[in-house]
């Protein structure tokens, strides 16, 4: 007897990681209605990357990668559209007609002979080199979350001493847009 | 120039261009203004609560047995905070609420000032959206565009703080109907295809042991939704049950309505939904205290779903069909549907759900409300069916506070109209009925308003009595005094080995004498044999009464549905008690 009013989930249900993208006016507290509809109703955010994107209407897109089961992810998108300030909710699943991108700056300090091999170590990945002195640099990548994980593992042990991230931005492929 | 007003003004004249005529409040600080201006608005009546929390439950009551929107209005700080329970009680219960508070000046936001609090930040999670009001020209805008989120789509408590200097500044005023429209949540319309009301048809005809299960959502909707479900239900034949929240939009004492289900449900009504095979649930949101066991829950059938918010449909319990929209105009076309393809459904269909409603009249004759009655004390089942038995033949408004007393009420007071019914189910506020009761009769002055109150919980806002004394409102209040929070009692005489911790008031107040206190009459009734007599009495004062009923102390509330158990597995009295109850089943609540 495990479950009653207040119930126990007992199936063990598959967790999905999704993508939501959501418009929403431009305004002093939505960003907090949004962070906490998903505190209050206890859902993920796994990152979340929000910025104005259309001045003259002033609305802003926030990018929230999320994880849970399907009835979770219908709620989040259902609970979204009901906020006021929400304009439209779009849910990127992650496949392969989606764009998806994160940016990092990282701060490398380290000796000369470690500073040259943490270059080297970057060459595969798209990269710039923001700053540099004899002592350390500071690069710039944008890549897939997976990709700048791993990079960051790996840079550690070579001096990596400051990590700045933005968390995913999403967009679709084609010429199709979310209406 | 000439077209300028104050904040002041203009929240005033927002409130007649939206036809308020009561306001429930507190004033202070910060809200001065706004109180200032009150004397040139005679057409707008304030009625000064004791605590925030009264006028927020008072606008609540007026809401609810009106069909309007309740409007509160109070000080920052403390006056803001107060009224949090409220709107969280109003967004549980959907009720549509408009809650004005002051906030210091802009100037002095975020400084920590005298009686500041981060108000929208406090009241964002239990509003349907709120404001704060930085800029004198987009008052009125606001103010116009709360009352139209308040009063559309799925309906709930907005709030709109306002900055003592805005309160000051000149503005324009902007009128209402230049407004709305942009960026509305509102779910006027029925946005399904026709498609999926013919499917609801088709199962409906196939279904050969249907149940409608119907909520508040139906009396959200208004009188029109409640004639429609009457009809659909005299046209389908199919038996009805009701939530909580949703009594009174079919007739009580019909024989169709198999009375309200759930954990103090009745026998029929839990076992029709647990042994269905279709279920039309109309504007309930599968609330747990309805489901009990979610992974037991009504295993065998196909579930229809009637709702205007979209995120209730699949929330709790996955649908096969879902239909979002206004209940009024889904049933509509839902009846419209199936006269078109069968006028005389009733009749046909007769046979097919016949031994279904053979079965259900087997589980009715069980008689699951039943008690054991007593000649020495009073039972509390029994002064409810007597309080219903001397009020039916008036239009009568009962509010209750939380508890055995709001379970018995709902069980065996019986509604035959909709509107007539205020109880806090989704918070389950204690306290909530006398202010409720108060805002129910501003809106109904000349009606019979009655709380069904507990002594603990009518403790925790008795001091709107005093509220009801300055405006000559009648209400009754009718306590079961058992001296325990009943419901605490039970589940810890049923999960908790009978350790009755903290459940027993050992000091109460002698309610005839604070009747008295507050100039209002008190009224006690010990014995059975005098119950009657002292209703009637009670009845006959024109005055507020607090009626103090002694009733047994021990008493239980029957059926119930206990922890960790499904739809069919209900206790019916003391004896089933002795099956014991799992510890699993104990932690949850």
């Amino acid at each position: 007897m495990v479950k009653s009013a207040y119930s126990f989930s007992t199936k063990k249900e598959k967790i999905e990681h999704h993508i939501i993208v959501v418009w929403v006016d431009n305004e002093s507290g939505v960003l907090a209605r949004v962070v906490g509809l998903f505190s209050g109703r206890g859902y993920n955010i796994d990152s979340l990357a929000v910025a104005l994107v259309d001045k003259k209407k002033n609305i802003s897109r926030i990018t929230i990668t999320t994880s849970g089961t399907i009835q979770v992810i219908q709620q989040i998108k259902l609970q979204l559209g009901k906020l006021v300030p929400v304009h439209k909710v779009a849910d990127f699943p992650k496949n392969k007609k989606i764009l998806l991108r994160e940016m990092a700056l990282l701060k490398v300090v380290s000796s000369k002979k470690k500073l040259e091999k943490a270059r080297k170590l970057c060459k595969k990945y798209k990269y710039t080199i923001l700053d540099k002195t004899e002592k350390s640099f500071v690069l710039e990548v944008s890549a897939l979350k997976k990709e700048i994980d791993e990079l960051v593992k790996k840079l550690q042990p070579l001096g990596l001493a400051s990590t700045s991230r933005t968390g995913v931005v999403a967009m679709t492929k084609g010429y199709e847009i979310y209406k | 120039m000439a077209n300028l007003m104050t904040g002041a003004e203009m929240v005033f004249k927002v409130l007649e261009d939206q036809g308020v005529k009561h306001i429930f409040g507190y004033p202070g600080g910060a809200v001065l203004p706004i109180y200032d201006e009150l004397k040139n608005h005679k057409k707008i009546k304030h009625i000064l609560v004791r605590h925030e929390q009264g006028a927020g439950h008072a606008a609540e009551g007026y809401a609810r047995s009106s069909g309007k929107p309740g409007v509160m209005l109070v000080t920052s700080g403390p006056g803001a905070t107060n009224s949090v329970t409220a709107l969280t009680d109003a967004y549980m219960d959907s009720i549509p609420l408009v809650c004005i508070t002051g906030q210091v000046p802009t100037h002095l936001i975020g400084t920590d000032a005298f009686q500041e609090c981060d108000t929208t930040g406090i009241t964002r999670p239990c509003t349907k959206h709120n404001w704060l009001v930085k800029d004198i020209n987009k008052l009125s805008t606001i103010m116009h565009k709360a009352f139209a989120v308040a009063t559309t789509g799925r309906p709930g408590p907005v709030l709109v703080d306002i900055p003592k200097d805005i309160q000051f500044k000149k503005g324009k005023y902007i009128k209402p109907k230049k407004i709305i429209k942009n960026n509305s949540k509102e779910n006027k319309n029925f946005n399904g295809q026709n498609k999926s009301i013919e499917e609801a048809v088709e199962l409906i005809k196939k279904s050969s042991k249907p149940i409608l299960y119907t909520g508040g959502g139906v009396i959200n909707s208004g009188p029109r939704a409640t004639e429609f479900l009457r009809q659909l239900a005299l046209l389908t034949g199919f038996p009805i049950t009701s939530t909580l929240q949703g009594l009174g939009a079919f007739p009580g004492n019909d024989q169709q309505f198999l009375g309200m289900l759930g954990m103090h449900g009745t026998y029929e009504a839990n076992n029709a939904m647990h042994d269905c095979d279709l279920m039309i649930n109309i504007g309930a949101r599968f609330d747990d205290r309805i489901t009990g066991k979610l992974d037991e829950f009504s295993p065998k059938s196909k579930k229809i779903h009637i709702d205007i918010d979209p995120s209730s449909i699949n929330k709790n319990v996955a649908v096969d069909l879902a239909l979002v929209g206004d209940v009024k105009i889904v049933l509509e076309k839902l009846i419209t549907s199936i006269k078109k393809k069968d006028p005389h459904f009733a009749n046909s269909n007769k046979q097919k759900i016949s031994l279904w409603w053979n079965q259900i009249e087997k589980w009715r004759k069980k008689n699951s409300l039943n008690f054991v009655n007593s000649k020495e004390v009073i039972k509390p089942q029994h002064a409810i069916q007597r309080l219903y038995e001397l009020t039916k033949a008036q239009d009568t408004f009962i509010t209750t506070e939380v508890g055995q007393h709001q379970m018995w009420a709902a069980q065996h007071y019986k509604f035959d109209k909709p509107n007539r019914w205020m109880t806090s189910g989704g918070l389950g506020t204690m306290g909530y009925g006398l202010p409720a009761a108060i805002g129910v009769q501003v809106a109904n002055p000349d009606k019979l308003v009655i709380d069904i109150a507990g002594e603990a919980s009518v403790l925790m806002t008795m001091q709107e009595m005093s509220t009801a004394v300055q405006y000559n409102l009648p209400i009754k209040i009718f306590i079961i005094n058992n001296q325990y929070m009943g419901m605490v009692r039970q589940w810890q005489e049923l999960l908790h080995e009978k350790n009755y911790s903290e459940s027993y008031t050992a000091a109460l107040p002698d309610f005839v004498k604070l009747a008295e206190a507050y100039g209002c009459v008190g009224i006690r009734a010990n014995k059975p044999d005098e119950l009657d007599e002292k209703i009637t009495e009670m009845l006959s004062l024109d005055k507020p009464v607090i009626f103090d009923c002694v009733v047994d102390k021990t008493e239980n509330c029957y059926p119930m549905i206990p922890s960790g158990k499904a739809h069919n597995q209900m206790l019916l009295g003391k004896k089933d008690e002795e099956d014991e109850i799992s510890d699993e089943g104990k932690v949850l609540v």
